[in-house]
Order: C-alpha cells, then structure tokens, then sequence
C-alpha cells in the first residue's frame, strides 16, 4: 500500500486562479519522489496541501490519501483539523526552507524539540532530556547539549536546519516532505545536510518528498522526479529516463543547464591540468 | 553597557515605587484624616502640615497620598480590565478570517475613536460617579486599544513558518496559542500595559477634575487640581504636589516600559 497516493489535486485561490492543477502521483514505502520546478509552479503548495497546511484562502479540490500508519488511507481534502493532528508529525511532516523562521525565536531548541517528543511519546523528566539529546545526536549535531539549551539565532543556519529535520523526524513519520530543505545553505553545509538526510531517510525506512528548483541536488537524493510547471505536472518517470530523455521543453532545458554547469567544470578542471 | 539599559528601569521603578510606597501607607496611616480641617486656610508648609493646608483646612500632603491610591488603584485595575478584553477579542479577531476580521476591526476602530471622557460621562451618568465607574470607562476604553494591537501581532506571527512548522508536528491551535503566540506577543503587550497604567492615572485625573471620577470627600489628583485651582497663585503648592506626582506617575511607567521592552526579548538581548 502506497504512503501517499494524489489523484487529480487542484488548489485553488478565491478568485478561481489555479495554482496547482490536476495533478496526480503516488509514494511507495521507501520511495524517494523528487518534485522539481522553478518557484511559483506549485510544489510547495502541493506540499502544504499533503499535511492539510494550506493557507485559508486557498481551496484544495481532488482526492489526497494518506497512509493513517494503521494499514489504511485517510482524506486529506476535507479533513476536520483534529484528524489531521493525528497524522501531522506521526505519518506525514515536513522540513522548510528557512530555517530560521520555521524555529520560533522566543523558544530554546531543545524546548521546540520536546514538544512532539512529549506528545507523541508521552515523555517526561530525564527521559524527555536523554530522548531531545537523542534526537540531536541523530541529526549530527556535535554538543546536543549545548544547541539544546541555545536559542535559533544563537546558532549557525546548518545546526538550526539539522535542529528542524530533528523536530520533523520526531515521532517517526513514514513519509518526509522536505521543501527545498538545502536552498537557504551554503553549498559545502548543502551537501552535509544532503547526507544526513539520505542517511536517515534510508536507515528508516522511510519514504521521501524532495521539492527544490535544483536538478543537481534532486538527482543526489532521490530515484523518481516529477516536473512541474505553472501549476501542472508536465514531466514523470525514473531520474535516469528523464535525465536521459527528457520529453518537454521545460525538463530540457533544466537538464541542458545542468550540463552546461558540468561541462564548464570539465574544461575548468582540465584547463587547471594541463 | 548593560547598566544604560537598565537605567530607565531604575529611574522608573524608583518614581513609581515612590507613589506606590505613598499608595500602601496611606491604606494604614495618613498624618491627619481626609476630610478633618486641621489646620488655618491656605496654612504655609510647617512640621505639623508638610505640604500646607488646603482652602478649607485639610492636610494637604493626606490628600496627596489618598490621591496616590486611587490613581495606583485606577491604574492597576483599568488596565486589567483593558487587557483581559482587549487580549480576548484581539486573539479572536486575529484567528479571524475575511467578514468576522473586519467586523471586529471596525468595532475596535469605532470603539477607539470614541472619546473616554464621553464614555465616562455615559457610565457615570447610569451608575453614578465612583472610582469603579472611572475604571470601567477607561478600562473599556483602553481595551480596544489592546485588542487592536493584538489582533496585528497575532495575525504577524501567524504568518510565520514556525506555527506551520508546529502545526505539521501535531501541535492543535489552543496549544500553538500558549507555546507559540503569546510568549511571541506579550512582550510587546506588557510595554504597552506600562504605559497605559500611566495614562490611566492621567486620565482618572482628568475626570475627577471634571466632576466625573472620585466623588468628595475622595482626594483624587484631579480634584486636588481642580480644587487649587481659584488660589493657584496664593498658595501653589497646592497645586504643584498632585501635578509633579502625576508627571512622576506616567513618566515612570513609560521608563518602566522602555526598560521592560529591553529586558524582556531574548532576541534584543544578545545585541546589547
């Protein structure tokens, strides 16, 4: 049985603008989904609508089944708030962009960390500290008891990424969204928080959404894509296929782009050989 | 660098804990009872009678001090009552979405324009005026100035990733309110708690001083004021007592609230 199965998904605005139209996928256990497009095509909105997340003035319509982690698929579309808190963090949850703003300011980390820590697993006291520093250690992060006790900016932008992929990794969904996780790094912390990611998502188990603008980054860490533009899938199939033979205009040039990069690297690095 | 910021708190502590320390003594003991004429007319600053006497014989410094309960009382009472409501109805109107928000916007609006003095008159005209109906009109006055306020601030933090971020783990919304949004707000909240306490003082005093708040034999500042006022030049300590305490008042609580602001924010805290 499939994690995440979407059938014909449009969010709509008040004004009746498609931001993501028809669109349909399916995760299997242990699958790792890369959904690429530039900004405005309408991951990240098709991300916010799997967890019910939506903003109030955007209407999703379509069918979005999530596994409910009891051998059976659940309504996202539609569903009461008080079901979806059952699932949000257990089943399905979601790391942001910006690390920064996903932390609340005024909180300790290893305070935000023990809030689903302590509802999920109904921990207290000392088991609540061992399972935070747990957590942290989880996410390689070197002295877990220091960022514990640290407030967001007193900490560097790849430990408050990490402290989030802890927070999300919590009560030990089966499917992570991860929403241009890395985008806000820079690139030598990018490729660390990359690793870490892989590492846990397949030492899990776990099923992965990978939303980024960056054909390079989705083709480290995931095996299936989609393509999305304007709102509408316009490209589907295993990364090879469609780095191999990518059929529309948009997924060629995302593709010729990414070889533009490679090939001046080549002649960068031969030039330093000869 | 630590002592600037903490400056304003000390001077403002200190100016409102001085009225403050009046306020609480007075409860116990005041050197000569309200409304007892204790001495001549007008009588000079002398050791029986440290501020002088008013126009009818009463020990004036007595007075002051009652007059610094009431406005300690009114402050701390009507600013309660502002809070209580005004938190209330602009967390509602901040969760609230399109017609529900705009109908509250527009009661706040409407109920800030309207002037407290005229709002006073209304209560005191259908209870009578006391003290408590002084701290109700500017209670309910004041509340409409938090609540507008709150509904901005919550509406700010609502947008932010960190609620989403909290919502995706679980967290239901009554819980997002007391981990998230009021820890998030209540900084900016107290400091203006601060300084309406100084400006309830200040407006309890402009009622009295118009008939409108603590009735005779009561000695609110405002009706010190008022009644110094025919002899301003006689005697004008009279008047010059319950006006500096006042300026002390709403200075102090507006140095508190500065000094509050900088201690409060984690965020601030690590610039200094």
């Amino acid at each position: 049985m499939n994690v995440l199965e979407v059938h014909d998904l449009s969010v709509e605005t008040g004004d009746d603008y498609k931001v993501v139209s028809h669109v349909s996928f399916s995760v299997a256990p242990g699958e790792r989904l890369g959904l690429i497009g530039e900004s405005g095509s309408g991951k990240s909105m098709t991300a916010l609508a799997v967890m019910g997340l939506l903003p109030a003035e955007l209407k999703a319509s379509g069918s979005l089944l999530l596994s409910n982690g009891k051998d059976a698929l659940m309504q996202i579309v539609g569903a009461a708030e008080k079901d979806l808190n059952e699932i949000r963090g257990t089943v399905a949850s979601i790391v942001f962009q910006e690390p920064l703003t996903a932390l609340d300011p005024l909180m300790k980390i290893g305070r935000q960390l023990s809030e689903p820590l302590r509802r999920w697993q109904g921990l207290k006291g000392e088991e609540l500290n061992e399972a935070i520093i747990a957590a942290l250690t989880e996410v390689r992060i070197n002295k877990p008891g220091r960022i514990a006790s640290s407030y967001p900016y007193e900490i560097s932008g790849g430990e408050r990424q990490r402290a989030a992929i802890a927070m999300a990794l919590a009560c030990e969904p089966s499917l992570l969204i991860a929403d241009e996780p890395t985008t806000a790094l820079d690139v030598t912390v990018q490729a660390e928080v990359l690793d870490l990611l892989d590492a846990i998502v397949a030492k899990r188990g776990m099923s992965l959404l990978f939303i980024s603008h960056d054909l390079a980054v989705v083709s480290k860490i995931t095996d299936h894509v989609l393509v999305m533009k304007d709102g509408s899938v316009v490209e589907s199939g295993s990364l090879r296929d469609v780095l191999r033979s990518p059929r529309h205009p948009y997924t060629r040039d995302l593709v010729a782009s990414a070889k533009e990069l490679d090939n001046a690297l080549d002649i960068a690095k031969k030039g330093a050989g000869s | 660098m630590k002592k600037r910021h903490t400056l304003p708190l000390i001077i403002g502590a200190t100016l409102v804990g001085f009225i403050a320390i009046m306020a609480l003594i007075s409860i116990f003991w005041t050197p000569y009872s309200v409304g007892d004429m204790t001495g001549g007319r007008l009588g000079p600053l002398s050791p029986h009678h440290w501020l002088g006497t008013d126009k009818l014989g009463r020990d004036l410094l007595s007075r002051v001090m009652i007059g610094a309960r009431i406005a300690i009382t009114v402050g701390f009472c009507s600013v309660l009552i502002g809070a209580i409501l005004g938190v209330v109805f602009g967390l509602v109107a901040g969760f609230a979405q399109s017609w529900v928000d705009e109908s509250f916007s527009a009661m706040f609006d409407i109920l800030i324009a309207f002037p407290t003095l005229l709002l006073a008159m209304l209560i005191v005209a259908a209870r009578g005026a006391s003290i408590t109906s002084a701290i109700v009109a500017i209670g309910i006055g004041m509340s409409a100035i938090v609540a507008r306020l709150t509904r901005l601030l919550v509406k700010r933090v609502l947008a932010k990733d960190f609620i989403t971020a909290s919502r995706a783990s679980g967290t239901s919304w009554a819980r997002i309110i007391f981990i998230h949004v009021l820890p998030n707000i209540w900084t900016t909240l107290i400091v203006t708690f601060a300084l309406q306490f100084g400006f309830a003082g200040l407006t309890e005093a402009s009622l009295s001083y118009l008939g409108l708040g603590a009735p005779p034999p009561n000695a609110s500042w405002g009706s010190l004021l008022q009644e110094a006022q025919a002899t301003v030049l006689t005697s004008p300590v009279a008047a010059i007592a319950p006006g500096v305490l006042l300026v002390c008042l709403v200075i102090g609580m507006n140095l508190i609230a500065d000094g509050l602001r900088d201690v409060a924010d984690p965020t601030l805290r690590r610039s200094r």
